[in-house]
């Protein structure tokens, strides 16, 4: 069936001359995101009757949908010595709810086939529900029963927080994760950030029930609430479903006050020593937020200097041009209370120097020199057209419409983002790249046998 | 460390997971596609899927590591590498600068039975991504001077996901212990000292061999029709002549199971955390005496896998403490045989002798009492509506096509799932148990801490002189 665009567009129309009609969710704004020249998904802002605001994209060609959404405080809000408290808590909330006992509440989601799934970030605890259409009214009530009523019984408590400890010990093993434990350490010696996610076999053994009711309860509050969804739901179904599984919820969060941090610049790098022929690196300095006038060119120049590709600047100086890597890129990741600017790559650990002082070459010769108008003009066409291929599935839509909201952006912002991009100059490339590139100010983490080359 | 990018090879063997599993499989009538043929043997699938204005392109070589000549185990993956490196009229690494340059992404993978090449773009650029794809299926040209650098992130490749890890370097030696003469038994990566010594002449007669278009599939998913995509295809791949290729399951030889059951150990300084394998060759859709096998085996793997409420999940982690998470794995899709695993991870507290003993006891039970009608009866059900989730996807369904005719399926067989799967009784399903978990030739895999091993230390250093030099290196 094709979606009747116009008659939502008269609909949302329609609601917006007429003001918020009585016990049925409202579409408030409308907003499109251009796939591409001649068809459009639309995205529809709903307020529930209880007031929760809501993002969706509709659909009905699949009969599945999609919801997800997070509340603002998440591991950064662990006591120091119950670190892991927010993972745990992710961990078990589907694992037993209201009168269902963890196995009784498994094998409803599995007979309805409902995937729901819990899981807390530095900054946000967030959850995810997948359904068919016909089993909608069985998810929104396990969903609902899982965030108002977990039970937190003896077994699934020792349960999870086994399944936690063996995470952590599998993690010790990970070079990957053991470069950004000790990255993050460095980056943040003295703020929650720099702390383990998912805590250690200590804080995580220290845990007690108590300790993780207390944090649903003070944790999942409707005030630092976000919500998305995608696939075949109307707008009154939606509203009536947020309302019916966050409805009951506290309407305020216990305050977490977590202070915003610089990343401290520590320019002794840090070794790892790890067996194994291969070493990995990874540079931390400080980024920009999302939000920033200068984000999109900020943007722009981390993926002319390593997005994604063969053919950024970094791909090309380390392995393009002379194999020393299968692996080298940048990005810019962003939390509520830090902004980061991240180089990572690996090579053999007898080119680790070599590696690195490619990096760092060609980060200041982008600082220097900024790039080239054919080079930005790549990559504004790429990150605009690459944007609306992830708008294909149900899920996906769901959960970038999340980060959307979570970066803070309002809808229009999907009206805006090929705008932005579009208007990026040369001069704000260069202007950006000198803010952002400074090698000299950089946290670098090496894990792995590098200690030769590198004395 | 995000995304590896580019290109990456299979692994034959899924990593354990702790988490709920959607499941995969996926039934084509669910998907109507539409499929022809061009005069030059090239197979074309189309799956309509009008979600957004944007496909998603795939060619599959009938061609992967399997097909390797002896001693030159890589060379698939070698090659799959250089096919960014430039044709007669492409420059090296133009191919993936036009693609992003239109908006696209793309990537390529190379697995035991097939080479796979794809790009996910707006539909309006999709003969930009056929003339390109067809280009460097004719007229590829390896040149020494990036052939070189490029064989140099090859061993990187190599060295970063297999060699720096305990579990991979373990998976490696499983799958030459199952496999013995048949050539899964070497890495798709290649062994390292045979990947070290390809030439641009071994990758090139590779090439020759088996990039033909009577060789390959191209699916493209996505807001499209066969009728829109059939004059550009032939304005593209239909130009180019079919080529005699070698006869693929002649030229590996016959796989056999059976045989002792093996085990293997390894001991890591890294491991912190044990975990075992047992792995059996069973059925697959292209090796199977009796097909329905493969069914009845989709059906087991559900009962006994299936997240949170799956049989071995329940025994072995909720009810008996034994372990943290379990792992149930069959790999149906293969032109040679398929493969039935178990995977344990044992309670923080809990010594692996203990977790094995326990799955071990589990299996008695399970070989000997079978699984019930009612047990089959929700798999099946499961399985089914698991179909309904792939089709939110416009990759999996084309991956599906792609996987399915280079591993001696048919677009028809694909179409049959359903049905397939809803015929199995739970005869077949005890009949198959018993026939491969029950059967020898097993190997057991034990990945162990090192408990001589020391504890990595953090200590800062003095990299700057060591910069300053590589950096007078760089001109």
């Amino acid at each position: 069936m094709k979606a009747p665009w116009a008659l939502l567009w008269a609909l949302v129309l329609a609601l917006v001359l007429l003001g918020q009609p009585a016990r049925t969710a409202t579409v408030a704004r409308a907003s499109l995101v251009k796939a591409s020249p001649g068809k459009a998904s639309l995205v529809e802002r709903v307020l529930s009757p209880g007031g929760i605001e809501v993002w969706l994209v509709r659909d009905a060609k699949n009969p599945i949908i999609a919801l997800d959404w997070s509340f603002r405080g998440g591991a950064a809000t662990d006591p120091a010595d119950r670190l892991g408290l927010a993972a745990m808590a992710a961990g078990l909330l589907d694992e037993g709810a209201g009168d269902l006992d963890a196995a009784t509440f498994q094998d409803r989601l599995a007979d309805h086939s409902i995937g729901l799934a819990f899981n807390a970030s530095r900054d946000w605890f967030s959850g995810a529900l997948l359904t068919l259409r016909e089993n909608r009214e069985e998810a929104f009530t396990l969903a609902r029963m899982a965030l108002t009523a977990p039970r937190f019984d003896a077994d699934a408590v020792a349960r999870i927080r086994g399944q936690l400890q063996v995470a952590v010990r599998r993690e010790e093993a990970d070079p990957v994760t053991v470069a950004y434990h000790a990255l993050a350490r460095r980056l943040f010696p003295d703020h929650p950030y720099g702390r383990p996610l998912r805590g250690t076999a200590d804080t995580l053994a220290a845990i007690t029930a108590g300790d993780l009711r207390g944090f649903a309860t003070r944790r999942l509050a409707r005030d630092g609430l976000l919500v998305t969804a995608a696939g075949d739901i109307d707008p009154a179904e939606l509203g009536a479903a947020v309302d019916w599984i966050f409805g009951t919820l506290p309407a305020m969060a216990a305050p977490a006050a977590i202070p915003d941090a610089l990343p401290s610049a520590d320019v002794r790098p840090a070794v790892v020593s790890w067996p194994g022929p291969q070493s990995l690196f990874v540079q931390a300095g400080a980024g920009i937020p999302p939000g920033d006038p200068d984000w999109p060119a900020a943007l722009l120049l981390s993926h002319i200097l390593g997005g994604e590709g063969l053919e950024s600047r970094l791909a090309e100086a380390v392995r393009t041009r002379r194999g020393l890597s299968y692996d080298v890129q940048c990005n810019l990741q962003s939390y509520a209370h830090a902004d980061l600017f991240i180089v990572s790559g690996s090579t053999a650990s007898a080119t680790v120097g070599q590696a690195l002082g490619l990096v760092r070459h060609t980060l200041a010769e982008v600082a220097a020199h900024g790039v080239t108008a054919r080079e930005l003009r790549d990559a504004q066409t790429y990150l605009i057209g690459s944007f609306p291929l992830q708008f294909t599935n149900d899920r996906a839509i769901a959960a970038l419409l999340l980060d959307i909201r979570r970066d803070g952006y309002a809808a229009g912002f999907l009206d805006h983002r090929d705008e932005l991009l579009r208007r990026v100059t040369l001069a704000d490339v260069r202007r950006v790249a000198a803010r952002l590139l400074r090698p000299d100010t950089m946290t670098t983490v090496v894990v792995g046998g590098a200690t030769g080359p590198l004395r | 460390m995000g995304v590896f990018w580019r290109p990456f090879w299979g692994a034959r063997f899924a990593a354990l997971a702790l988490a709920l599993v959607v499941p995969a499989a996926a039934p084509a009538r669910v998907f109507d596609p539409e499929t022809f043929t061009l005069a030059n043997g090239l197979q074309v699938v189309v799956v309509p899927n009008h979600r957004a204005p944007v496909v998603t392109q795939m060619l599959f070589y009938k061609a992967g590591a399997g097909d390797e000549p002896a001693g030159k185990s890589g060379v698939a993956h070698y090659l799959e590498h250089l096919m960014f490196r430039g044709t007669a009229t492409v420059p090296s690494g133009a191919f993936s600068r036009q693609v992003a340059a239109h908006g696209g992404v793309e990537n390529a993978y190379t697995n035991q039975d097939q080479t796979v090449y794809f790009q996910t773009i707006a539909r309006d650029q999709l003969p930009l991504t056929l003339r390109l794809e067809a280009d460097r299926m004719a007229n590829l040209r390896i040149r020494p001077e990036t052939a070189a650098p490029e064989l140099a992130v090859v061993l990187n490749e190599r060295r970063q996901r297999t060699e720096a890890s305990p579990a991979a370097r373990l998976r490696e030696q499983v799958q030459a212990a199952l496999f013995q003469a048949y050539p899964y038994a070497r890495p798709v990566v290649g062994r390292p000292d045979e990947v070290a010594a390809l030439t641009p002449a071994d990758a090139q007669s590779y090439y020759m061999a088996w990039y033909a278009p009577n060789n390959a599939v191209l699916v493209v998913a996505g807001d499209i029709s066969a009728a829109t995509l059939r004059p550009l295809a032939e304005g593209t791949f239909g130009r180019i002549p079919a080529r005699p290729v070698p006869d693929r399951v002649v030229a590996r030889g016959a796989a056999s199971a059976g045989g002792e059951d093996r085990r293997i150990e390894l001991k890591d300084a890294q491991v912190r955390q044990p975990s075992l394998s047992r792995v059996w060759a069973a059925p697959s859709h292209g090796w199977a005496a009796a097909p329905a096998q493969v069914y009845a085996l989709e059906v087991l793997q559900t009962i006994l896998g299936g997240g949170a409420t799956g049989r071995l999940y329940q025994a072995l982690v909720v009810r008996q403490g034994l372990a943290a998470g379990v792992s149930v794995d069959y790999l149906a899709d293969a032109l040679g045989p398929g493969q039935f695993s178990l995977g344990v991870v044992p309670g923080p507290d809990v010594p692996v002798a203990d977790a094995e003993a326990g799955l071990n006891a589990e299996l008695a039970r399970l070989l000997h009492d079978g699984v019930s009608a009612a047990e089959v009866a929700t798999a099946i059900r499961r399985l089914q509506v698991g179909a309904i989730y792939a089709r939110d996807s416009l990759q999996g369904p084309a991956s599906e096509f792609g996987v399915a005719l280079t591993t001696g399926q048919s677009v028809a067989d694909v179409e049959a799932w359903p049905d397939r799967i809803a015929a199995v009784t739970v005869e077949d399903v005890n009949r198959a148990l018993r026939t491969v978990l029950g059967g020898r030739g097993s190997v057991t895999a034990l990945l162990l801490p090192d408990p001589d091993a020391p504890t990595p230390e953090e200590e800062p250093e003095d990299v700057a002189a060591a910069q300053g030099a590589a950096q007078g290196a760089i001109r």
